[in-house]
């Protein structure tokens, strides 16, 4: 009865209120998100480092300021909320020696890093799909320690940095990602997406005043700090516990950290209730905020055939008309061993419940993900792997090459040595004019006694002495495949080029080198794999290339180009490998017409070696086509008729026109 | 914000003997800990099968050990080969070994973004800046001799930073060479690294160099999930009761651990068990004889564990998937194949 009635009184502050009974005038608020979206950052708040952090996404507008509006004001002054940019680099994340102070002491000084000033905060993540994979795993590593270690410049340190995050995120296409790694860490994501601001600004304050409760939750930060007290306390039944695991297995979610972070909201949301124990209806929030955005499988079809998706949420927490043996009442009661078969059945009946208030909102779109879901997941984890080539590694990266002169910025490594020696032959003219140890000694106040006898000694180090260390680099060469998989390509030998690419893909293991792969059929090309290094995945991605259709050349060729820009504009290098007889009869537009499409392919060709990216082109047709021939020669490439070919002689190809790239 | 921050202490890590299942992890860790020359275990996982946990959890397990007082490289007092140069002088001299006492294994974590010179250890900067004497600092490796050294995320560690590790790994011996500094000392370490798969491949160099390759997956049964959800969910909520609810079980490891450890030199390895482990070998085709050599200590290890007398079949069995999986002549994009080939064999060679 108490659950019930909480659920309720959830419901009636507009928590959850899509349904459209929840209460008379909510019909106009009935399925929009924005409470929930509301009631995740009040859960948040409850508990920031329980729960990790919110993956918010929404573009950068008037919502989603609105939203860390609300969020600013939950979390308090105790909590700030801190800004990162999306370029910060590791040097800053982690801090490291503070030169111009270090200069003025005499000792090494550091500076803290923004994950250390983010202690007791929350660090809001801007445009993290852009976070380079190097710091969304430090951050990771931090939200799991709650501490900061570093190691760099000299320093040895490990800093208390309770940190939680908010990582928001714009991503548009499939590969614009955020670390996966980093995602699995907070709890709640969240898309107000579909949220439109005047569905938001209903009942809101877009400018929330910090004194005055909350009109859309009712919740007022007393509230919040009630249900901070209150959230040690909350038990979760190991019948919900039990609930919330077997939610995440029907939705194939493998990661157990997701039970664990659906088990602190569920208390949270209890907390905030003011209940003692934590109920299905709490657990159902967390089933909606926490597992269900992550769904991979479709659950299996309900037992209650009437269980559409569209289904209000609110319906959830009211056990299904056959399991009214299981009343909500008993079954938050500690399951007793001698009790076993009741207790289970309460526990599928839980089990269903929670699973249902995921469904309710699993996005209509799923299936449709899922049926090229091996393309989506890899397009997202490649997206990461393939994004690690940045232009600053030259800076950082590679074997040292001597030193030069020049600033310390941008993660620039400072030869110590060097420097010291270049500022040793002026120390007799620096030394002497007492005027020189002025900064010494306001810098350091607690050396100032020993500072006339330190002084004489210090040697004096000024900017223009700075040897910064110099790295070179081998660049990194992605391999871009392009493979024709229309139906005349199927009909000679898709089976064949797929073992070549596989081949070469070996031989990428050994070199390290990036592979992508690009396949075009009916009537438009797709980027199948985003550039990568994991070749397991490579390899999955290549055997699941549908063969048939059409062959729209021309769009191929356009794709290739796009990659191809990308790669080289993230400072590697690009190298094309087609695979096709050359034969196109679908135009850029993807209308028919073996002449439209031919003459687009040319088009296309001649644009492609505009940018000059060196080429190879394979001609796997049962005899040479002069087709392909005049292709390559358009394009540039590097004709190969191979009517005959076998996968190692083809292999043997890609790796000769590769060591003339190098 | 230019004040030194403050160093925190390290936070209790999650008890060893709570981790749910993973038995093929808590095998390699506790074989690696018995026997350090086995070499290193590489643990590749999903996210969120609590990799680090398990690493980090040892760290707390580990008996101490006999210690050089005062040596940055922990030195043992018994063993005069190994010792640093600042030890050897030291005792080079008197005839009595030098002043040790009891201190904790390190488990060194190479955080990310760990830069060469703390790696390796470089120009102490602080006497250089202020003094102008070039001085050493011990670097994280320094720290690691006899102990172990973690890298989290190994897929995602700078290349030039595995080529030193790699170096110092195989030979056992820190040479720093840079900012005009000169230093050999002792590093002997048993590396340990845990990564992802799909976040980016092993250099192969990198891969064959670890002595066990375990490979963790989240339990698919109910039961054990919720199990592990609700111990680190007590775990995380109070961390100090939680330990001490499971010390005694705790200790009862370690004690395994030292038993085995004193047993370990006394285990017999029959020729049986060796002609097993190189037909073994020899069905997986591995390359090159270090998968026998560390199939036959990490058998050995086993056998210590269980206080057996001498290496037998059930524990070449128990092992075999650990040190062979990552040495079988791999092909690179079969992700499948290598735990069933050795099953395969395993069932081929003892007729299971």
């Amino acid at each position: 009865m108490s659950a019930v009635a909480a659920a309720r009184s959830i419901d009636g502050r507009g928590v959850d209120s899509r349904g459209p009974d929840a209460h008379g005038d909510a019909d106009a608020l009935a399925g929009a998100p924005w409470p929930d979206a509301l009631m995740a950052a009040a859960l948040f708040a409850i508990d920031p480092r329980g729960i990790g952090g919110v993956r918010l996404r929404a573009p950068a507008g008037a919502l989603r300021d609105a939203w860390f509006g609300y969020l600013g004001q939950f979390l308090g002054a105790a909590t700030p909320v801190l800004r990162v940019p999306c370029h910060v680099d590791e040097a800053r994340l982690l801090g490291g020696l503070d030169l111009a102070a270090t200069l003025r002491a005499g000792r090494p000084v550091a500076e803290q890093g923004l994950l250390a000033l983010g202690d007791q905060g929350v660090l809001a993540l801007q445009m993290a799909e852009r976070l380079r994979p190097g710091s969304a795993a430090l951050i990771a590593s931090v939200l799991d320690e709650g501490q900061l270690r570093v190691e760099r410049d000299g320093f040895s340190l490990r800093t208390s940095a309770r940190i939680a995050v908010v990582a928001c995120d714009e991503g548009l296409e499939a590969d614009e990602q955020p670390a996966a790694g980093l995602m699995d860490r907070l709890g709640l994501w969240l898309d107000l997406g579909p949220i439109h601001w005047r569905d938001a600004a209903l009942g809101v304050d877009f400018a929330p005043d910090a004194g005055a409760p909350l009109p859309a939750l009712g919740i007022s930060a007393a509230d919040l700090a009630a249900a901070r007290a209150r959230l040690g306390a909350v038990v979760v039944p190991p019948a919900l516990c039990e609930a919330l695991c077997a939610t995440c297995v029907a939705l194939g979610i493998d990661s157990l950290r997701i039970p664990l972070l659906a088990l602190r909201v569920t208390r949270a949301a209890a907390a905030l209730d003011g209940a003692p124990q934590a109920g299905p209806e709490h657990a159902a929030i967390a089933a909606r905020l926490v597992i269900a955005p992550r769904a991979r499988t479709l659950p299996a079809p309900a037992a209650d055939p009437e269980a559409a998706p569209e289904q209000a949420p609110d319906e959830v927490p009211d056990p299904p008309p056959e399991n009214a043996s299981a009343p909500p009442d008993a079954e938050p009661e500690p399951a007793p061993d001698d009790d076993r078969d009741d207790a289970d059945d309460a526990a599928g009946a839980l089990a269903e419940a929670v699973l249902e208030a995921a469904r309710a909102v699993l996005p209509a779109d799923l299936l449709e993900n899922l049926s090229s879901g091996i393309a989506l997941r890899a397009a997202g984890a490649g997206a990461m792997a393939g994004r690690t080539g940045v232009k600053l590694r030259s800076k950082r990266r590679g074997r040292p090459v001597g030193t030069r002169r020049g600033e310390l910025r941008d993660g620039a490594r400072l030869h110590v040595l060097e420097t010291l020696r270049t500022a040793a032959p002026w120390q007799a003219i620096r030394g002497r004019p007492p005027r020189m140890h002025r900064a010494g000694a306001g810098a350091g106040a607690g050396n100032a006694p020993a500072d006339g006898a330190v002084a004489a000694r210090r040697i004096q180090v000024r900017r223009e002495d700075f040897r910064i260390v110099r790295y070179s680099q081998r660049l990194q060469t992605t391999v871009i495949f392009v493979v024709d998989a229309s139906g005349s390509a199927a009909l000679n030998r898709l089976a064949e080029a797929k073992g070549a690419v596989e081949l070469f893909l070996a031989d990428c293991y050994v070199r390290r080198d990036q592979v992508a792969l690009i396949a075009f059929r009916g009537r438009s090309a797709e980027l199948v794999l985003s550039p990568t290094r994991s070749l397991a995945r490579a390899r999955r991605c290549l055997a699941a290339v549908p063969g048939g259709g059409g062959t729209p050349v021309a769009a191929g060729l356009r794709s290739a180009a796009s990659v191809a820009d990308a790669v080289r504009r993230r400072g590697d290098v690009p190298l094309l490998v087609l695979l096709t007889d050359g034969k196109a009869n679908v135009a850029l537009d993807g209308s028919g017409g073996r002449e439209r499409a031919g003459s687009d392919a040319l088009a296309m060709a001649r644009v492609l070696r505009a940018t000059r990216i060196r080429a190879l082109l394979v001609d796997f047709s049962q005899r040479a086509q002069p087709d392909a021939e005049r292709l390559a020669g358009e394009i540039g490439a590097r004709y190969l008729p191979l009517p005959r070919a076998d996968a190692t002689l083809l292999a043997e190809a890609v790796r000769r026109a590769r060591l003339e790239t190098a | 914000m230019t004040a030194t921050p403050q160093s925190v202490p390290l936070p209790a890590p999650f008890p060893f003997s709570a981790i749910v299942g993973q038995d093929e992890m808590k095998l390699a860790l506790l074989a690696a800990s018995v026997d350090p020359s086995i070499g290193g275990v590489l643990v590749i996982g999903d996210r969120g099968t609590g990799k680090s946990t398990g690493v980090r959890a040892l760290a707390a397990l580990l008996p101490r050990i006999e210690a050089v007082v005062g040596c940055p490289y922990r030195c043992a007092p018994e063993r005069v080969a190994g010792l640093c140069g600042a030890c050897q002088s030291k005792s080079g001299s008197a005839i009595k070994a030098p002043k040790s006492a009891l201190s904790a294994v390190e488990v060194v974590d190479l955080p990310l973004g760990a830069t060469e010179d703390r790696v390796a250890g470089a120009l102490d900067l602080e006497r250089a800046l202020s003094e102008g004497v070039k001085a050493f600092e011990p670097g994280l490796l320094a720290r690691a001799n006899r102990g172990f050294l973690y890298i989290d995320e190994v897929n995602l560690l700078e290349d030039h930073l595995v080529d030193l590790l790699l170096d110092v790994a195989a030979s056992g011996e820190n040479i720093v060479e840079r900012e005009g500094i000169s230093v050999r000392h002792p590093a002997r370490f048993v590396l340990v690294g845990s990564g992802n798969p799909e976040e980016g491949e092993l250099r192969p160099q990198l891969l064959d160099r670890f002595g066990l390759a375990v490979e963790v997956r989240t339990p698919t049964e109910i039961a054990a999930r919720v199990d592990i959800v609700r111990r680190r969910d007590q775990f995380d909520r109070d961390p100090a009761a939680f330990r001490q609810q499971w010390e005694a079980a705790e200790a009862q490891l370690r004690q395994r651990i030292v038993d085995a450890r004193q047993r370990l030199a006394q285990v017999i390895t029959p020729d049986a068990a060796l002609y097993r482990a190189s037909e073994l070998c020899v069905k997986l085709g591995t390359d090159g004889l270090r998968g026998e050599l560390t199939l036959i200590r990490a058998a050995r290890a086993t056998a210590a564990l269980d206080g057996d007398a001498q290496v037998e079949d059930r524990h070449l069995q128990r092992i075999a998937r650990i040190a062979l999986r990552h040495r079988l002549r791999r092909d690179p994009l079969d992700d499948s194949g290598s735990g069933s080939r050795i099953d395969r064999v395993l069932a081929e060679t003892f007729g299971s």
